[in-house]
């Protein structure tokens, strides 16, 4: 092949997904010189699978997105077909929100956001090589067709094309998703700059023709009126466009689940990739679960355009056949048509071990990872990943300090940590189990804890963050006059609160301890407030949530103090653990793998003990000194 | 420098050696929490006086006070550490030290680490650069030696008692977990009553584990044993004549032993920690009375009391005095001189005591019906050796912090709180309970979801 010296750039982002489009938006936006490279102009922020953005802890990723000035929420807000706020009443900490999102709709937005962004040229390509120069950092991206690209920084957010093979039984052929070209060679030339690549896999269900549906057999699902937006910049109303619905498999879907499985290329050895354990497919779920009499599937839309609609849980790698045979034994699918039909995917990922905690290679100056690329699965955890590496490599390219998110101050800087602390075995989704500061990280305050970061990185305009700075003065203020307010004790006040079921009062009372009741809300105690403000809807929840969990919060902040002492004393890069004598080999071992920026972060590898710790501490004091004298 | 902002401490002496006992405290709080168990004889204060000062008063807990003690207050840098130091002299032996600690570790204070003092003094400039090597090869063989006992621990009654424990609150945690994070899954709803059951279930359980902490220390470390008579019944000589050698200065003249002198010896099975007490009597010498004020609070706290009295006399008011301090207790009523003509109203000792034991100390006979009588006596309070054991004060402190967040658990849900406040009481009783182990209890509880659960899109 002939090569030819192209246009350069500052930064090159490979893949334009979820994590590219985050990552090519935040560079340009910081003035950067970007170009974001894609195999196909008509795949720019697809949604290979599930037409959804958020649900459980992926919600608070979003809106620490948009938090931090990241594109998601936006374009979630302004393409959703129907939203719901997931887990009501089971705690402010894990209030989530999900929509049903217009898959066309969301990829032409996204593709003209990129397209109008200064500083940012989308282009068709595939990237077959990256080149390093002699000073081991990032020179040049190479495409099939031979441009030499020179760039300065570079981030690698392939997704599943990274060497995909689709499997569908015992049919299987090299693809990226939906039907979209591989990327091979870029593989190779991974490795070659020191990379650990791995098989990992996923899967997507059937898209059906939405007339083929009974519907009158299934179960509806509403969205909630009204709809909390995802992006804290939505001012205007949202409303419901669909109704979802819901179906179950029966013993019959499973009996041809269970008569076919040895067709499946997973149970019969075929697929070596590794396959999220959050996610199964259905023939998973009925050989791992086998006492379960039905497995719930969601029907749902997959645009306004289409008559396309998507089967949320029932994901498979059996062969055409038994998918059309199991799809009909399900009530109101008995004559269902099959428009794409369902298949695993395996691809290439990268151990992120190799990463640092600004997703940058270890090995590799200038390179970057982000998305499904480094270990993850979801949009959600893609973009979120994406926003930071291409932040990190603008700030690099400037010489401004490059960000490192807390874990006890976000979602995504508790997925980061996971990440390039412990690594993953298989792919990574968030979850709000993962994070040990629940009620600290709400999706309710991912504003108060990003948005201040986001005005300093530069990705906030100043008008935006004196809307952040009005809304959190109202929120103190009235957190303070609930707690300077007294009501006295009345037959109405004392009616409502026996109705609650709580205690009457026969003193005066503070609006904040009456409020500390979990039985009252905020807004049972308006009519004994006369001279409550009228505030925005998000304010007066975040005004509650904090009064209500004062107790639990202040706990959580001070196991954050504990740890900060810890976080806040660095290890040096590329060092060499074996030179320490008091560690214990196995410690040795897994800091030499991990190197990790500070003593918090080596704190929390597994096989590190206290005792190891203690000896960083004390070894990294000796070094202090030696260096003073 | 105070480089770490939390206080610890850590029994420095010996533990049982020697007549005083030393707590060190160090750490910013170190004498707001000294004085927090401490009360002062006079103004001065651990808080209030310079470094290098020493306060006298008597320490306490929520039982009342239970020791004279002298705390020596360094002021930061200057102290071993070069934090905020108090050291705590009580008197020695295992129960005292182990209570004025438990007090300080109730109060906030956190049990050390291996070698933590020492690394602390390094961090904060008190050692010179050439000791580096040599404060990390120690803090490496304490962490290593730590590793080991966990081990030997693994195989145990108790690391099986609470890794049940622990199973079972990550039960409760992978549900919660389940629940919240795939709500459109049809997991069965978590019940807050059924939760609340299983809460108690578990603080009953550990309870009764924190109970076996202490039968542990005694298998080990002997039953703290009071020798306790009136003056000149033969307390020495019985105490002699159990450890095998002359141990008291032994005199017809009363008041002979002014101070509590200890000693290990094996009854049996049975490893007593025999102190020796001053005669119970009023008197006015005052070095005498210090050792019977001794006694009598000895007498009180004693794990095993050894009552002697005299067969050849009355009971007299000391005599009542000390059956009446011995009903209902473990104690045996060993009647000394047994080979003199008997005085004694026999019925009255045999109703108060446990078991009453004849014997003539001087002479050694009955001495095998006294150990039979031990060891029923300490079978009675049903030490279970093969019942799990909690080895160290850390261990306790673990289970005590994981069974308090267990509570908070319960509280929360009686209140009516949400379960996501309820969930991050029960995984900090998981992450407390995974210290005590050596485990991670971080990822445990997603591998609960996907282990336990059919999620997923």
């Amino acid at each position: 092949m002939e090569y030819y010296q192209a246009d350069p750039y500052e930064i090159a982002v490979i893949g334009a997904g979820h994590a590219g489009v985050e990552a090519a938006l935040a560079a340009a936006r910081l003035g950067l010189r970007t170009i974001l490279f894609t195999i196909s102009l008509d795949a720019v922020s697809n949604m290979p699978c599930n037409p959804s953005i958020g649900g459980t802890a992926k919600g608070h990723l979003v809106r620490e997105i948009d938090a931090l000035g990241g594109e998601m929420g936006k374009a979630a807000d302004k393409t959703f077909l129907q939203s719901r706020m997931l887990n009501r009443g089971k705690g402010p900490a894990v209030h989530s929100l999900r929509v049903q999102a217009d898959r066309m709709a969301y990829h032409n937005l996204m593709k003209k956001t990129v397209e109008q962004q200064k500083n940012l040229d989308l282009k068709q390509a595939e990237i077959i090589e990256v080149r390093c120069g002699e000073d081991g950092r990032v020179s040049a991206v190479v495409t099939a067709l031979g441009a030499i690209h020179p760039v300065k920084a570079a981030v690698i957010a392939t997704g599943t094309f990274l060497r995909g093979v689709v499997y569908v039984g015992d049919v299987s052929y090299p693809s990226g998703p939906d039907g979209l070209h591989p990327a091979v060679p870029l593989s190779d030339s991974l490795r070659e700059l020191g990379l650990h690549l791995r098989r990992f896999k996923t899967g997507t269900p059937a898209r059906v023709h939405r007339a083929s549906i009974d519907f009158s057999q299934l179960e509806e699902q509403a969205g909630d009126d009204p709809v909390t937006p995802f992006s804290f910049e939505t001012q205007e109303e949202l409303h419901n466009q669909f109704l979802c619905h819901i179906a179950y498999t029966n013993e019959a879907t499973h009996q041809v689940i269970r008569d076919n499985i040895h067709r499946s290329p997973l149970y019969g050895g075929k697929i070596e990739g590794v396959g999220p354990r959050y996610c199964p497919s259905i023939e998973d779920k009925v050989m791992r679960f086998g006492d379960k009499p039905r497995h719930q599937l969601f029907v749902e839309p997959m645009g306004l355009d289409t008559e396309e609609m998507y089967l949320q849980g029932m994901s498979s790698s059996l062969p055409e056949d038994v998918q059309i045979a199991f799809y009909r034994t399900i009530k109101g699918f008995e004559h269902v048509k099959v428009m794409r039909n369902a298949y695993a995917i395996e691809y290439d990922s990268v151990d992120p071990l190799d990463l640092k905690p600004t997703l940058e290679f270890k090995m590799v100056k200038g390179l970057y990872g982000a998305g499904q690329f480094n270990g993850t699965s979801g949009y959600e955890e893609a973009a979120a990943q994406g926003l930071v590496a291409g932040v990190n490599a603008a700030l690099e390219l400037l010489g401004r300090e490059q960000v490192v998110l807390e874990r006890s101050g976000s979602y995504i800087g508790t997925l980061i940590d996971d990440l390039v602390t412990k690594g993953c075995s298989d792919p990574y989704r968030m979850m709000t189990s993962r994070s040990e500061y629940r009620l600290l990280l709400r999706q309710d305050n991912a504003d108060a804890r990003l948005t201040p970061l986001g005005y300093e990185i530069g990705l906030i305009s100043q008008e935006r963050y004196e809307r952040f700075l009005e809304k959190q003065r109202l929120k103190e203020e009235e957190i303070r006059r609930l707690e300077a307010t007294a009501i006295p004790p009345s037959q109405e006040l004392n009616q409502m609160l026996v109705s609650r079921e709580t205690a009457p009062v026969t003193t005066g009372f503070k609006l904040a301890e009456l409020l500390r009741r979990p039985q009252i809300s905020y807004a049972d105690l308006a009519p004994f407030d006369p001279q409550r403000p009228a505030l925005r809807r998000e304010i007066a929840e975040v005004v509650e949530v904090e009064i209500k969990y004062e107790g639990y919060i202040k706990k959580q902040l001070s196991a954050v103090e504990q740890v900060r002492r810890l976080e806040g004393k660095p290890l040096p890069e590329k060092m060499d653990y074996r030179e320490i004598n008091g560690l214990r080999l196995e410690a040795q071992e897994k800091l030499n793998r991990v190197q990790p920026r500070s003593i918090g972060q080596a704190s929390r590898i597994s096989g590190v003990s206290p005792a190891d710790v203690s000896v960083l501490l004390i070894w990294l004091e000796q070094r202090g000194r030696e260096e003073q004298a | 420098m105070q480089s770490e902002a939390v206080t610890i401490a850590a029994v420095s002496t010996p533990l049982g050696v020697g007549g005083i006992g030393v707590i060190r405290v160090s750490g910013p709080r170190a004498h707001r929490l000294a004085a927090e168990v401490f009360r002062p004889v006079g103004g001065r204060t651990p808080e209030n006086c310079p470094g290098y000062s020493a306060v006298y008063g008597r320490l306490f807990d929520e039982e009342g006070e239970f020791d004279d003690a002298v705390v020596t207050v360094f002021r930061a840098p200057y102290s071993y550490t070069g934090e905020d130091v108090a050291e705590i002299s009580c008197h020695g032996g295992v129960y005292l030290v182990q209570r004025a600690l438990r007090a300080l570790i109730r109060r906030g204070v956190q049990p050390a680490a291996p070698g933590e003092f020492t690394k602390r003094a390094f961090l904060n400039g008190k050692l010179s650069l050439t000791q580096a090597e040599a404060v990390m090869d120690l803090i490496s063989a304490q962490g290593t030696e730590a590793a080991r006992a966990a081990l030997t621990l693994r195989d145990g009654a108790l690391f099986r008692s609470v890794h049940g424990l622990e199973e079972r609150l990550l039960a409760l945690a992978g549900h919660l977990a389940a629940w919240v994070d795939y709500p459109d899954e049809e997991i069965e709803e978590v019940d807050p009553a059924a939760m609340a059951s299983e809460l108690a279930a578990v603080a009953r359980e550990g309870k009764r584990l924190l109970a076996t902490f202490d039968a542990g220390k005694i298998l080990r470390e002997g039953v703290e044993t009071v020798i306790a008579g009136s003056p000149n019944v033969g307390k020495s000589t019985l105490m002699n004549l159990l450890a095998g050698c002359e141990k008291s200065i032994v005199t017809e003249i009363p008041g002979t032993t002014r101070d509590v002198v200890e000693e290990m010896v094996r009854v049996g099975d049975v490893i007593l920690r025999l102190a020796d007490t001053a005669g119970l009597r009023n008197t006015e010498d005052p070095v005498e009375r210090t050792g019977v004020t001794l006694a009598r609070r000895r007498l009180d706290t004693a794990g095993l009391v050894l009552a002697v009295f005299d067969s050849s006399r009355p009971l007299g008011q000391e005599d009542r005095e000390l059956l009446a301090a011995i009903r209902g207790r473990a104690a045996v009523a060993v009647v000394n001189k047994s080979d003199l003509p008997t005085l004694l109203q026999r019925e009255e000792v045999e109703a108060a005591a446990a078991e009453t034991v004849w014997l003539s100390a001087a002479s050694g006979e009955g001495v095998d019906v006294l150990s039979a009588a031990i060891a029923r006596v300490i079978g009675q309070a049903q030490l279970d050796t093969t019942s799990a054991m909690i080895a160290n004060e850390r261990q306790r402190d673990c289970l005590c912090r994981a069974l308090s967040s267990v509570e908070e658990a319960a509280a929360a849900l009686g209140e009516g709180q949400t379960l996501d406040a309820v969930d991050v009481c029960v995984e900090d009783a998981i992450q407390h309970l995974g210290d005590l182990t050596g485990e991670r209890a971080g990822d445990l509880v997603v591998e609960q979801v996907f282990s336990r659960f059919c999620v997923g899109k």
